[in-house]
């Protein structure tokens, strides 16, 4: 295959695996939106079950991930506010680039990573053994009964996660800021939540929300798009680990773009 | 067998996957509680019907018509009416491995209907007591052997009390007593529920057991369709080959020796 060809057919691949995704947005949103009028909506036990395997028992790992990188950021902010005298600004700046960018998108890497690989190694094992096959025998539209509720329990539980490592950030920067630093408890308290907007929380949580459909639609889709055996899931489980990375990244670069020029 | 509509009509169904032609004009009529075997080697389209029978795949010409109605022009919802009146029985089973037996057999149910979850319950008991399985159901299926997988799919499959029932390779992979209650197993069903039954297979002494009329698949036609004595007696040279299982015979598997030399030297 020469140069040119080899870009066409990951043109066409990209447009084609794009439609799909599409598609599969506008069909779960579709069930979403008439499944309560046919009397086909997913029961409440298979989207709980979703919802605690990609919220409640994420919990943990988001815990970390979040303290972690508060702890960061407060570090790294006082070797240069210090410069200043400005100490006491680390507390607004923990808790503005937790609740604006780090929470939302670091959350978001870390249940694609967690819960989207995992969507997809188990749709696409039930793909490769026929199972999705013999859903569709029995009148069970695959979209309603596995995509429907791993997508609700995504956008559900991910802005809540996100709000969970705002708040986990901001405890680790406050470790630093009062056993290190030396800064005043209540003062650290005051600073970052006065600085704190809820314009900083609301867009974290339209990021995350956005996250949410990104990493269960992809997750899905490259699930049930399975082919070739176990080869095949652990192929498109790599390729949906990286492709949720990548839209996340390009999404919130793309939000953050629209409410930066939209002064929001 | 006088004459009756058949529940199952295709006619002249064609089907190509890129440029392979792999259905080319199939007409099969399939009757109401008969067990009907469609054989043929690996790769002569059987699978490919059988998945055109349950509408998981659409043809590119020829009608399929099931339970007196023709499938092609169907909507979603039409479709599913038509689906909760068949059932499957896949090569694999297909059981849904997050879910125990019990679950799995009772899906279609619980889905489907709205039955109290102790009727529910009872019938799925009754299901796995009809494939000699009753009191397996908290297992999961990670903990069943292959031909009791195989048990529970078909229990699965006559969940819903289906019309019709396709078995996918019933009996691949199995040890020869495993293969005969799987065999005895199919007629029993078909005879006692008196569904109509499709068996897809190559496994020629299960086919002369259960087979009531068998229709014989070679490059995507039907070169012969029959009663067991009529295919058994064959004089057709591709039945006759594929019922000996001879090596040598119309049906090629190897290239021509001089396409040999050339696809060396290429």
């Amino acid at each position: 295959m020469n140069f040119i060809e080899s870009i066409g057919s990951v043109v066409t691949t990209t447009y084609k695996h794009s439609v799909g995704v599409l598609s599969l947005l506008c069909d779960t949103l579709l069930w979403l939106v008439t499944g309560p009028f046919k009397r086909k909506f997913p029961k409440r036990e298979g989207i709980s079950e979703q919802m605690v395997f990609a919220g409640i028992q994420s919990f943990i790992i988001v815990f970390f991930v979040a303290f972690f990188t508060g702890i960061v950021i407060a570090m790294q902010s006082a070797y240069q506010l210090n410069k200043f005298g400005a100490t006491i600004y680390v507390a607004a700046m923990v808790s503005v680039s937790m609740a604006r960018e780090l929470g939302p998108v670091l959350t978001a890497l870390v249940v694609a990573g967690r819960v989207g690989a995992a969507i997809t190694a188990e749709l696409g094992s039930m793909k490769v053994s026929e199972q999705i096959e013999a859903l569709e025998t029995m009148a069970l539209n695959p979209v309603r009964f596995l995509v429907v509720p791993r997508f609700l329990a995504l956008i559900v539980m991910l802005p809540c996660l996100t709000v969970l490592s705002d708040i986990i950030g901001v405890l680790g920067g406050y470790l630093v800021g009062v056993y290190n630093l030396g800064l005043n408890p209540s003062r650290y308290i005051d600073f970052s939540f006065n600085f704190m907007m809820w314009k900083d929380v609301s867009t974290g949580l339209i990021k995350s929300f956005t996250f949410g459909v990104i990493i269960s639609i992809i997750g899905c889709y490259m699930g049930l798009n399975t082919k070739g055996g176990a080869e095949g899931v652990g192929r498109s489980t790599t390729v949906s680990v990286v492709t949720s990375f990548v839209l996340i990244i390009l999404f919130d670069c793309i939000l953050t773009g629209v409410f930066y020029f939209s002064n929001m | 067998m006088e004459k009756r509509e058949p529940v199952i009509k295709v006619t002249d169904l064609k089907k190509k996957f890129g440029d392979r032609q792999i259905l080319n004009g199939i007409n099969i009529d399939i009757y109401k509680g008969e067990i009907f075997v469609i054989m043929g080697g690996s790769g002569c389209g059987k699978s490919t019907l059988l998945r055109h029978l349950i509408g998981a795949i659409k043809p590119d010409e020829g009608s399929i018509s099931l339970l007196g109605k023709e499938i092609a022009g169907l909507n979603e919802d039409e479709m599913d009416f038509i689906k909760k009146k068949i059932g499957m029985s896949y090569q694999g089973s297909a059981l849904f491995d997050s879910m125990t037996v019990g679950e799995n057999v009772s899906l279609p149910l619980r889905e489907h209907t709205k039955l109290d979850q102790n009727v529910i319950n009872i019938m799925v008991k009754m299901k796995l007591e009809l494939v000699g399985l009753r009191g397996f159901e908290n297992l999961m299926p990670s903990q069943l052997s292959g031909g009791m997988k195989k048990r529970v799919g078909i229990a699965r499959a006559f969940a819903m009390d289906p019309e019709i029932v396709f078995y996918d390779e019933p009996t691949a992979g199995l040890d020869p007593i495993v293969t005969a209650v799987m065999d005895k197993l199919i007629i029993d069903l078909s005879r006692a529920l008196s569904v109509t039954s499709v068996v897809v297979t190559h496994d020629m002494n299960s086919v002369f057991r259960i087979a009531d009329r068998i229709a014989m698949l070679y490059e995507g036609r039907v070169v012969e369709i029959g009663t067991r004595e009529e295919i058994k007696n064959s004089k057709n040279p591709y039945v006759q080959q594929f019922v000996s299982g001879s090596p040598d015979g119309p049906i090629k598997f190897f290239q021509q020796k001089d396409d040999y030399l050339e696809t060396l030297t290429a």
